[in-house]
C-alpha cells in the first residue's frame, strides 16, 4: 500500500497540463505559451528545447511563480499550485538564472547572497550552511566575501548554484544556465550539475536551444515551438536521430553547425502554421 | 659626529620606510581580493570609493568647505569674539566696516558680523541636515514603493508627488509657512515638504529598472518578503543617486532657506540667519556694503561646496557618467 503510494508519488513529481500564459491584455496581448503540458518523475532530469521566443523559459517561469497571468493546472510533489507560493513550495524548488551577471545582487558580498535564503526561512546555522553550500560547489572559503565583480563567470554561476541548493530543495529550474559561458566554463558547471543531482537526487527541468548539453543532462525531452510541445522524446531517440517532426529535424540540422544547403532549405515555421491557420 | 648624524638620518630612513611599509599593508588589506570577513569586504568597498572620490580635486574642495561648515557650527562658541545677538554700543559701534577688531564689520545692531556669520552656520547646518533627514526617506519609501508594486499604488503615490511637483518649491514652502506660522523649525517642514518629490521620482525610475532584474527574482523565489525585498535589495541600489540628488538640492535648500528668511517667514531676529541677515542688510547696501554682502558671500560658498561635492559625488557613484 505504502509502496504503491510512493510509486505514484515517485512517478510525477512535476506535473503540468494545458499551461496557457498570456502576456498583456486587449488587443496587444501576446500569448506565449499554448496549451503546454508534461510529467517529470522524480529524480528525472527533463529538457525543454526550442529556439528563442518559443515560449520555453516562460513555462519554467510560470512554475516558479514569477509569470502573473497563467492559465491551466500545475502540481509539484502532489500539491497544486495556486497563483501564490507559500514558503514550502520554495523550499521544495529553485532556480538557477540564464545570466550569472544579472542574478547576483551587485552590492552583496557572495555571504550576503548566501545568508539571505537562510534568514528568510530561519534555518538558523547560517556559518556552517554557507561554508558547506561553498564547498558543494567547488569554491573555497575564499570566496566567502567577495563581491560579484571580483568573480568570473563561473564562479558566479557557482555562487548561483549554491544559492539555490542552500535551502536544500528537491528540484531544481534551470534556465540556460550554461549559455553566456564560455565553452570549457558550460562543461564544468554541467558536471557540477549531474554530480549535485546524483548526491542529492534532485529531479530537474533544463531549458535550453543546446541540443547537445540537453543530451548531456537528461532523459527526455520536449521541443517546443511558438509556445507549444511539437514532439516529445527520449534522449536515446534523439541520439538515434529519429524525431518525427519537420520542426525538432530542422533544429537538429541547426545544432550540427551551419551549413548553406541546409539553411536554405529551412522553413519558418512561424509563418508556415499562420498559413495553415488561416487556410483553415 | 658625521658618524652619528648619519646612524640618524639612517634611523630615520628605517622609520620611514617602516610607517610605508605598514601603509603598504594597510592598502593591501583594504584591496585583498580576498577579504577574511564582512567588515573588510565593506571597508574595501569603502576605500576604493573614496579613492575614486580623492582624484577629484573640486570634488574634494566642495568637501572641504561641507567639512568647513560642519567644523564652524560645531565651535561656534569658542571661534565666535562676542556673542551673536548681544550688540556692542550702539552710538560708537554701529555699522563699523571690516577691520582687525570686526574681520567683517558690524550691523544696524552693533553686533559683530563675524561672530553672527559663525553662529549662522549652526542654523544653516540645521535646516540642512533636517531637510535631508525628512524628506530623503520619504522619498526613498514613495519611490521604491510605487515603482516596486506597480498598479494601482504606483498610480496613486505618483499623482500625489506630481501634484506636489506642480508647485514652484518657494511659493508651496511660503504657503506652508503662513499656515503654520513664521519660524526656523516650520521653514523647515515646509521645506522638508516641498523637496521630496524629485526623490520620489528618482527612487521609482531606480526601482523600475531593477525590479525584474534576475537577482530580485531570486530572492523572490527564496519567499522573501516585500519589506524584505524593498529595503534589502532596491533600496541599497536607488539610495546612490537619491544622495548624489540631495547633495546637489542642498544649494537650493539653502536658498530656499535664505528665501523665507528673507522674506521674514524663515527664522526670527535676532537669529543669525544668514538670508535674514541678507534682508535687515538690504537698507544700508549702499553705504555700508558689507552688511548684506557677508552673508550672501557665505550662502554663496557653503551653496559651493554642496554642487561640487555632489557632482564629486555622482563621478564617483553613477556608473553611467563615468568619463
Amino acid at each position: 500500500m505504502t509502496g504503491t503510494m510512493a510509486e505514484t508519488a515517485s512517478k510525477a513529481m512535476i506535473e503540468v497540463d494545458d499551461l496557457h500564459v498570456t502576456f498583456g491584455r486587449g488587443p496587444r496581448a501576446t500569448h506565449a505559451v499554448r496549451g503546454v503540458g508534461f510529467r517529470v518523475a522524480a529524480g528525472e532530469s527533463y529538457g525543454l528545447v526550442g529556439e528563442s521566443g518559443s515560449g520555453k523559459s516562460t513555462v519554467l517561469r510560470a512554475l516558479a511563480g514569477l509569470v502573473e497571468g497563467w492559465r491551466g493546472r500545475m502540481t509539484v510533489a502532489g500539491r497544486v499550485l495556486g497563483p501564490r507560493r507559500e514558503a514550502a513550495f520554495y523550499k521544495l524548488v529553485q532556480m538557477v538564472f540564464q545570466d550569472p551577471y544579472g542574478s547576483l545582487h551587485p552590492r552583496h558580498t557572495v555571504e550576503r547572497i548566501l545568508s539571505e535564503p537562510v534568514a528568510i526561512h530561519r534555518l538558523g546555522a547560517a556559518d556552517r550552511r554557507i561554508e558547506q553550500a561553498l564547498g558543494d560547489v567547488g569554491l573555497g572559503p575564499q570566496f566567502r566575501y567577495r563581491y560579484p565583480h571580483q568573480l568570473s563567470g563561473g564562479q558566479r554561476q557557482r555562487v548561483a548554484i549554491a544559492r539555490a541548493l542552500i535551502l536544500e530543495p528537491k528540484i531544481l529550474l534551470l534556465d540556460e544556465p550554461t549559455s553566456a559561458l564560455d565553452v570549457s566554463i558550460q562543461a564544468e558547471v554541467l558536471n557540477l550539475l549531474a554530480r549535485l543531482k546524483r548526491e542529492r537526487g534532485l529531479t530537474y527541468i533544463l531549458v535550453s536551444h543546446n541540443l547537445a548539453v540537453v543530451a548531456h543532462m537528461c532523459t527526455r525531452l520536449a521541443v517546443m515551438n511558438r509556445g507549444t510541445i511539437v514532439e516529445e522524446m527520449t534522449v536515446a531517440q534523439l541520439r538515434r536521430g529519429a524525431p518525427r517532426h519537420p520542426y525538432t529535424k530542422q533544429l537538429l540540422t541547426a545544432s550540427r553547425g551551419y551549413d548553406r544547403t541546409a539553411v536554405d532549405a529551412f522553413i519558418d515555421f512561424a509563418e508556415a502554421e499562420a498559413g495553415s491557420i488561416a487556410r483553415t | 659626529m658625521t658618524m652619528r648624524n648619519n646612524t640618524d638620518a639612517a634611523g630615520a630612513d628605517v622609520a620611514q620606510a617602516e610607517t610605508a611599509c605598514v601603509n603598504e599593508t594597510w592598502r593591501a588589506w583594504l584591496l585583498s581580493d580576498q577579504p577574511h570577513s564582512r567588515t573588510q569586504a565593506r571597508l574595501g568597498c569603502f576605500y576604493r570609493t573614496w579613492a575614486a572620490f580623492l582624484e577629484n580635486r573640486l570634488a574634494v574642495f566642495g568637501l572641504a568647505i561641507v567639512l568647513g561648515l560642519v567644523l564652524m557650527a560645531t565651535f561656534a562658541d569658542v571661534l565666535a569674539p562676542t556673542s551673536p545677538v548681544v550688540g556692542g554700543d550702539l552710538r560708537t559701534e554701529r555699522l563699523l566696516p571690516p577691520s582687525a577688531a570686526h574681520w567683517f564689520g558690524t550691523d544696524d545692531q552693533a553686533r559683530d558680523l563675524f561672530s553672527r556669520i559663525v553662529h549662522g552656520a549652526r542654523l544653516t547646518l540645521l535646516v540642512v541636515a533636517l531637510v535631508a533627514l525628512i524628506a530623503t526617506p520619504i522619498g526613498l519609501l514613495v519611490g521604491t514603493v510605487a515603482g516596486y508594486f506597480g498598479g494601482l499604488i504606483d498610480q496613486a503615490l505618483m499623482r500625489v508627488t506630481d501634484i506636489f511637483l506642480a508647485f514652484p518649491r518657494l511659493i508651496l514652502a511660503l504657503a506652508f509657512v503662513a499656515a503654520l506660522g513664521p519660524g526656523i523649525e516650520n521653514a523647515i517642514l515646509a521645506i522638508a515638504i516641498t523637496s521630496w518629490p524629485p526623490y520620489a521620482r528618482i527612487a521609482r525610475a531606480e526601482t523600475l529598472t531593477i525590479r525584474n532584474a534576475d537577482y530580485i527574482n531570486a530572492v523572490r523565489l527564496q519567499g522573501a518578503s516585500s519589506l524584505r525585498i524593498i529595503w534589502g535589495h532596491i533600496v541599497p541600489l536607488c539610495i546612490s543617486s537619491v544622495i548624489i540628488r540631495v547633495t546637489l538640492d542642498m544649494a537650493g535648500i539653502i536658498l530656499t532657506a535664505a528665501g523665507l528668511g528673507f522674506l521674514g517667514l524663515g527664522a526670527q531676529p535676532p537669529l543669525p540667519e544668514w538670508g535674514a541677515m541678507v534682508a535687515s542688510g538690504r537698507r544700508y547696501l549702499i553705504d555700508y556694503w558689507w552688511v548684506a554682502t557677508v552673508p550672501g558671500i557665505a550662502i554663496f560658498v557653503v551653496s559651493l561646496g554642496f554642487n561640487l561635492l555632489g557632482d564629486g559625488l555622482r563621478d564617483v557613484f553613477d556608473p553611467k557618467a563615468q568619463k
